[in-house]
């Protein structure tokens, strides 16, 4: 149990000793989105009653960065160590799959929900969102970081260099997160569209997030835990049988 | 029980142009206390061999076992007991010596490790380099942090996979006095490399590997004993005739030749004198290491 502690330990440790790349820059970028696209949406677009445009806007960037930044942090961690070599050091240790599961997806929704609290600190003065479930905030922001904590653990097992790591996240996880009504109310898009956006799993992570701050969303919270828990549980199983098999880890 | 047991390992890498054999049927064990070396040519199947031994590869069939656990399917065991350096120079770019080294600690379950952590690097030399980054260190100096890595869990089993490859002749004499000590205190020592005389100094044992089968094991006097005892070593400048070429080992300007006997000895000089060949620093010695390995890796290549 204590090896589990120390590598979730050495992960938060790498992230966070090169933090302005890794908390302060996503946050930076968070605050652009908001000050660019709350200026010039905010009288275009539809979303909920009595929500203002900015007010909508911050907790769909808060849960995006914490989405983006959990992925971020596994894979970059992982595809880094295989390149480099170091991984050795892991892999020689008694470890069991359980223990890199739990440490990296755990570093993963740390640096998630570190990332998160800075986008939701430097956003929520232009335009307090509220709290009105809190304990959704919550469910659906380690829910969607383990999740894509996991994503990332795949992704960074699978890809054995840096540009097809890169493939995966912008053609993936960006389309995926930008794709999910973080800017918008899926129920203005047209029907066709609004259909897709139900298939998105990242839809319902951004609808429960968003569900705790105003006490309204697009569809029930619960059918959005449903979903989002049951591809936790999915992709959960995936890399753990990754983990155990050492698919493209020990040969 | 033996500190280490490999029995009938094979090797079998698939790609799209073949299967490659690395490594074919190997079997031997390595006694508690030995200090053992692993011998042979750049892709005989040594690094394979550790890694199956390591968990950082698995073999196609047979069984490893360290210290009487299977490295599969008690991995966890194993590894406790295991300590390897890699051949590779690798590092995490993150943290300082201490760091990494209370890290890898931890990852065994050590959260009290200092004392010891700080008497490797005492002993390794690495002391006055405790606080700096591992970027900031020489290629010698992150040699010696992977040595320490390797030893924090105070393995009963440390392998070294050409660890003295590319490194100064101050830190080989510092860690072969350490690992020597260390086998001493009853550790058992696992190690390959490709400079035959420090093999021929240190291990009490040794296979040879070819083409990923073991052509040797024996004691290291017994392999030293059981060939040509004798070696004709001269220089020159001119080149031998074509008959004494082909069993001569050349080094540069010097030249080695098998003798079994004095009068073996006496045929090779009327052979150069007749040749014309202009010969000095002229000595008998007995054969070393590499002659024996020489001999043997030819002899197995029928």
């Amino acid at each position: 149990m204590n090896g589990v502690r120390t590598l979730l330990y050495k992960e938060v440790l790498r992230f966070w000793k090169v933090g302005f790349q890794t908390v302060a820059a996503p946050v930076l970028t968070a605050v652009m989105y908001l000050l660019i696209f709350g200026h010039v949406l905010s009288d275009k677009v539809q979303v909920f009653d009595n929500v203002g445009y900015t007010r909508f806007l911050i907790p769909g960037l808060v849960m995006m960065s914490v989405l983006q930044n959990a992925f971020a942090n596994s894979s970059s961690s992982l595809v880094q160590s295989k390149i480099t070599g170091n991984l050795v050091f892991l892999l020689v240790t008694p470890l069991s799959h359980w223990a890199w599961f739990t440490a990296y997806v755990g570093a993963s929704v740390v640096r998630g929900l570190s990332v998160g609290l800075g986008v939701f600190a430097a956003t929520a003065w232009f335009s307090p969102p509220g709290l009105a479930q809190p304990l959704w905030i919550v469910v659906f922001a380690v829910l969607g970081a383990g999740m894509l904590g996991a994503l990332g653990l795949i992704a960074g097992l699978w890809a054995d260099k840096f540009d097809q790591m890169a493939a995966f996240q912008n053609f993936i996880i960006m389309p995926m997160t930008f794709l999910s009504g973080v800017f918008y109310s899926v129920h203005s898009l047209p029907e066709f569209w609004n259909r897709i956006s139900h298939l998105n799993p990242f839809f319902y992570m951004i609808d429960g997030f968003r569900r705790g701050f105003f006490g309204v969303s697009d569809v029930s919270p619960w059918l959005s835990l449903a979903v989002v828990g049951s591809c936790f549980l999915a992709v959960s199983a995936v890399a753990l049988h990754l983990l155990k098999t050492g698919y493209k880890l020990r040969h | 029980m033996p500190a280490v047991s490999f029995q009938s390992v094979s090797k079998t890498y698939s790609s799209p142009r073949g299967s490659l054999r690395a490594l074919d049927a190997v079997s031997f064990d390595i006694q508690q206390g030995e200090f053992f070396g692993l011998l042979g040519p750049n892709g005989a199947g040594k690094t394979t061999l550790i890694s199956i031994l390591a968990g950082l590869a698995r073999a196609s069939s047979g069984q490893v076992r360290v210290m009487g656990h299977d490295v599969v399917a008690d991995y966890a065991a194993a590894r406790m007991a295991l300590g390897i350096v890699p051949q590779e120079l690798v590092f995490d770019p993150f943290f300082s010596v201490r760091e990494t080294l209370r890290i890898q600690s931890g990852y065994f379950g050590l959260h009290h490790n200092d004392a010891w952590i700080s008497q490797l690097l005492e002993e390794l030399g690495l002391a006055d380099k405790a606080g700096a980054n591992m970027r900031q260190l020489s290629g010698g100096m992150k040699r010696r942090v992977l040595v320490a890595q390797a030893l924090v869990h105070r393995p009963p089993v440390i392998v070294l996979d050409e660890p003295t490859a590319g490194v100064d002749v101050e830190l080989r004499q510092t860690l072969w006095q350490f690992i020597a000590r260390l086998n001493r205190e009853g550790h058992t020592v696992l190690l390959t490399t490709h400079y035959l005389e420090e093999a021929e100094a240190l291990c009490s044992r040794i296979a040879m590997l070819k083409q990923g089968r073991v052509v040797a094991l024996d004691r290291t006097a017994n392999l030293l004993a059981g060939t040509a005892s004798t070696m004709l070593r001269f220089k020159t400048d001119q080149s031998l005739p074509p008959a004494l070429a082909a069993q001569a080992r050349t080094t540069g300007r010097i030249v080695q030749l098998k003798a079994h006997d004095a009068t073996e000895v006496e045929t090779l000089l009327a052979a150069l004198r007749a040749a014309g060949i202009k010969v000095e620093d002229l000595e008998i010695g007995r054969a070393d290491l590499e002659d024996v390995f020489l001999e043997i890796m030819q002899g197995a290549a029928a």
